[in-house]
């Protein structure tokens, strides 16, 4: 589905880190335009 | 138990931790100061949502800090916390206490050696406390006035202009009014809470050898931002003589860093007793306000958390730091959840023979989900838990069933104010060491993170952990 979409990936301390997402998506064949690691506390 | 381990253990003589209660300088805070220039109506709509001191002494969380609640029992309190505010509440805890705003403003002046804090004359001489305030500091209310009109931040008690803040420097950012501000209310919360511990334990400050402070804020001028040595600032305020001392910053891991490079300055002899101290954040209050607002709550990020702890040479049957259980999240580690957990607690812990089940309580990230879920922040210490319960469970140790337990058993609900590194592991110590002395846990092991990311000098996050135990050998 969003196969040849350009991605925003932002992560979350706790959670997921974005580079972590940056990589699943980048191995799949999206373009990862952006990626950060927020901390919301 | 591994048979090369021998364990290390450096004592702690007492934990005390204090929130001040500071409702009028939320406004102040990062998010609603940004917010509220770009919409004037904003600080209207925060002022009708704080909260008075009675409301915030009676808050179940802030009982949980100060030490008058055990933070296992949150989860059979009733919610909305802030609706179900305990009835005969007090400001004191077993290991902690609450500080109202005019007490705290007093305390501001006193611990001003650069006449920044100018307080108005009628108001002062209303309350109770009047610790070493200069005259040079009492002004009238035109006075008052004057210096805000030229620059300086006013002070307010509810509605009335109780005083003034004003920079140090004109041009220098790192010495403006907002900054210096932040400063010394780290300062003197952290310098309450040390000053608070050492009548506790009936100490003389004067015999306490280090203090490291690991506050977060970045005191310098603009040659030397974050130049800091805030810990000594504190030492002289509490009256530690004889002590120097310096700071330990690594974000919100920061407090963690501090007790075990503390416990090593013990260890190796190089002084016999010292402190470590944290004031509290003021960029951080009222972070979430828009959301408390939107959903009708009080804004409760209206406290300045500090705390202090002493550690000196281990005693028989006391509370101790195993220093030789001191984790640090490697830079080759990666920064997924899981990773933090195999290298804050798998591994340590096996060095020491024992298996995440073998822990009896686990203090994490322990952030008041009453403050982060309405803003859609989560609930950060059940994340935490299960994130150490599913790796027990790839390890084998417990069923996938078992998770919930694990988590009730071994975690609890989080308790502390959003104020960084305060809520980071170290706010259960003290009631770890309680635990401990009373027999009810064997070990805890404390896990706090760092999100190195925000100052954009890396992408990497960060941890520290240790074991604390009862030196039964």
């Amino acid at each position: 589905m969003l196969k040849g979409k350009k991605i925003i990936a932002i992560g979350e301390r706790d959670g997921v880190p974005g580079p972590v997402i940056a990589e699943c998506l980048q191995g799949a064949g999206y373009e990862v335009v952006f990626q950060a690691t927020e901390c919301f506390v | 138990m591994a048979e090369f381990i021998k364990p290390v253990r450096v004592g702690i003589e007492g934990v005390f931790y204090s929130l001040a209660h500071v409702p009028d300088l939320v406004r102040y805070g990062s998010k609603p100061l940004r917010e509220i220039r770009a919409n004037s109506a904003l600080g209207d709509e925060l002022h009708q949502k704080l909260r008075g001191f009675n409301a915030a002494v009676a808050y179940a969380p802030h009982q949980a800090y100060i030490g008058n609640i055990a933070p296992e029992r949150l989860s059979d309190w009733p919610k909305p916390w802030y609706d179900k505010l305990i009835e005969g509440a007090t400001f004191q805890g077993r290991f902690g206490d609450l500080v109202e705003q005019n007490r705290f403003y007093v305390l501001l002046a006193a611990a001003d050696q650069f006449d920044l804090v100018s307080l108005e004359n009628d108001w002062f001489h209303d309350q109770d406390a009047q610790p070493n305030v200069v005259g040079k500091k009492l002004h009238s209310t035109t006075e008052i006035h004057a210096l805000c009109d030229k620059g300086a931040l006013p002070l307010y008690s509810g509605k009335r202009l109780i005083g003034a803040f004003e920079a140090a420097h004109p041009e220098d950012a790192s010495l403006a009014a907002e900054v210096l501000l932040e400063n010394l209310a780290a300062k003197v919360t952290a310098a309450h809470s040390l000053r608070a511990l050492c009548k506790q334990l009936d100490l003389d400050p004067g015999e306490i050898d280090f203090v490291i402070s690991c506050s977060e804020e970045a005191v310098g001028d603009r040659y030397n931002r974050g130049g800091g040595n805030l810990a000594k600032a504190i030492a002289e305020q509490v009256g530690c003589i004889k002590a120097s001392g310096c700071d330990v910053k690594a974000f919100c891991a920061g407090p963690m860093y501090a007790v075990v490079q503390a416990a090593s300055l013990v260890q190796s002899g190089v002084a016999k007793r010292v402190a470590v101290v944290a004031g509290g954040s003021l960029a951080k209050l009222g972070m979430k306000f828009e959301s408390h607002v939107k959903k009708n709550m009080p804004v409760l990020e209206d406290v300045l958390g500090s705390f202090a702890v002493i550690l000196s040479a281990a005693k028989p049957g006391e509370p101790c730091v195993r220093l030789d259980s001191a984790a640090f999240h490697p830079v080759g580690a990666g920064a997924s959840p899981q990773a933090m957990a195999e290298n804050l607690a798998e591994k340590p812990l096996a060095k020491l023979g024992m298996k995440l089940t073998d822990v009896d309580r686990y203090g994490v990230e322990l952030h008041n989900p009453e403050i982060t879920v309405p803003s859609g922040s989560g609930d950060v210490p059940r994340t935490n838990y299960l994130t150490l319960a599913a790796l027990a469970v790839m390890r084998g140790q417990i069923a996938k069933a078992e998770m919930e337990d694990f988590v009730h058993t071994r975690g609890m609900l989080g308790y502390a104010p959003t104020q960084g590194h305060i809520p980071s592991a170290i706010v259960y110590l003290g009631h770890a060491v309680e635990r401990l002395r009373a027999k009810q846990i064997r070990h805890a092991l404390l896990i706090a993170k760092g999100s190195l990311f925000l100052g954009r000098m890396t992408q990497l996050s960060d941890g520290c952990s240790f074991l604390v135990d009862r030196n039964d050998a």
